[in-house]
């Protein structure tokens, strides 16, 4: 199968650099599949799983935020935050998780505290769904 | 130095010797900060590049659309982020930046969103309007904060509460030098460069280009505002390494200084002692 050159940045560093033959992302219209020779384009990146294949090899990851580009056959992904899913710190997830939880029920928070509330619960869901695979 | 005894000046050279000592820790633990930090800007620098490239092809690809990002609207009211750091002692890092967007602010209408301990002080001593204190430690404010900064402020400028926002930081240019900037994040400046034809402009955008950019410009000025919180905090702790050094050589130049003339001292009184025991004789 032929592959494209794939990078993964993130604020914290160059997280992947080399060869890729499959990549699919969630962006902010619903999962997105990228293979070799695939049209310019720019998508903006929602929550959820990443998949990557290369050299077979599958992995998996969070990839919160940001976006993807592909230009002139190689292809940049530039999320906010972007974890494999052997790295993603369950208890972390869970405690957002509760504590998310706890904010929206409470019924007193403010508005701008709600959407903060909804946001942590949706990124800590998507961290626990990644984990768990 | 005739008349000081050798005493007072033991007491001084001690007193130097611990002073010494004190900022040489301190040169030591900034130098491994900045190790540190320097580490991160170049880790931040990659994604920092990207966006902004990102972000300028599409302006450049797409002359058609219209965004309020791009908008120039008359400046009425600017709002400003400064960074600066927690802590002084750290050479003119702090007055730098402080004095660079007090120049810039003379007779406008401006808001602060001041990022460290000094900045905050700074603003609200003089009585500037300050947005919010929450981010009066610098060293506490994560790259979450930056999103959230820059989520707030690019809404309140699509609100037209601000015509204009800035961004002051010092920027990191060598572990020696390190200047203060200020930069502007909105409206973006469309760029007018002759280097159309090398851009690909058959550019498929999903959803289109419009609703891509709305999403991508609070992510870019998150990035920004990140990589210009980099910068700044190397450059602080480069600072500080430098102003400590300078004091270390200071202190060390005073103690060879003092202990020639304690040893004159008491060259001078071992003399007057023989001279007196010699005329007594």
């Amino acid at each position: 199968m032929t592959g494209f050159p794939l990078k993964i940045v993130t604020p914290d560093g160059l997280i992947y650099d080399g060869q890729a033959e499959y990549l699919v992302v969630r962006t902010t219209e619903g999962d997105v599949g990228i293979l070799a020779s695939h049209i310019n384009s720019v998508f903006s990146l929602g929550m959820g799983k990443a998949t990557i294949i290369s050299d077979g090899q599958r992995r998996t990851a969070a990839c919160i935020g940001g976006m993807l580009s592909v230009m002139n056959g190689s292809v940049t992904l530039v999320p906010t935050t972007f974890e494999w899913s052997d790295q993603i710190d369950v208890d972390r997830a869970n405690a957002s998780l509760e504590r998310a939880q706890s904010i929206l029920n409470s019924g007193s928070a403010s508005q701008t505290d709600l959407k903060l509330a909804e946001a942590r619960l949706r990124r800590a869901l998507v961290r626990k769904g990644v984990a768990s695979r | 130095m005739a008349g000081v005894s050798t005493k007072d000046i033991k007491t001084r050279i001690r007193s130097m010797e611990s002073t010494k000592q004190i900022t040489k820790a301190m040169e030591m633990v900034a130098a491994s900060k900045l190790r540190h930090a320097q580490a991160r800007v170049e880790n931040s620098r990659p994604y920092f590049e990207i966006l902004y490239s990102t972000i300028h092809d599409i302006v450049e690809a797409n002359r058609d659309f219209s965004s309020p990002y791009l908008e120039n609207r008359p400046v009425k009211k600017i709002a400003y982020i400064v960074i600066a750091g927690d802590r002084g002692l750290a050479g003119g890092y702090n007055s730098n930046v402080l004095k660079l967007v007090q120049s810039e602010i003379e007779g406008k209408d401006v808001v602060i969103i001041p990022i460290g301990k000094k900045s905050t002080d700074y603003f609200s001593s003089r009585k500037i309007p300050v947005l919010t204190t929450v981010y009066s430690d610098a060293s506490a404010v994560s790259i979450g904060d930056c999103f959230s900064i820059a989520k707030q402020l690019s809404k309140a400028f699509l609100a037209g509460e601000f015509d204009e926002i800035r961004l002051a930081y010092t920027n990191f240019v060598s572990v020696l030098s390190q200047t203060p900037a200020s930069i502007r994040l909105l409206p973006l400046i469309r760029e007018t460069t002759g280097r159309e034809g090398t851009r690909p402009t058959d550019v498929l955008y999903e959803p289109d280009g419009e609703t891509v950019f709305q999403a991508v410009v609070p992510e870019y000025l998150g990035g920004v505002l990140y990589g210009a919180l980099c910068e700044s905090r190397a450059s602080e702790h480069a600072a500080r390494r430098t102003a400590m050094d300078s004091a270390t050589q200071n202190a060390e130049d005073m103690i060879a200084d003092l202990s020639l003339k304690y040893n004159q001292a008491r060259q001078a009184a071992i003399t007057q002692e023989i001279t007196e025991i010699v005329a007594g004789a």
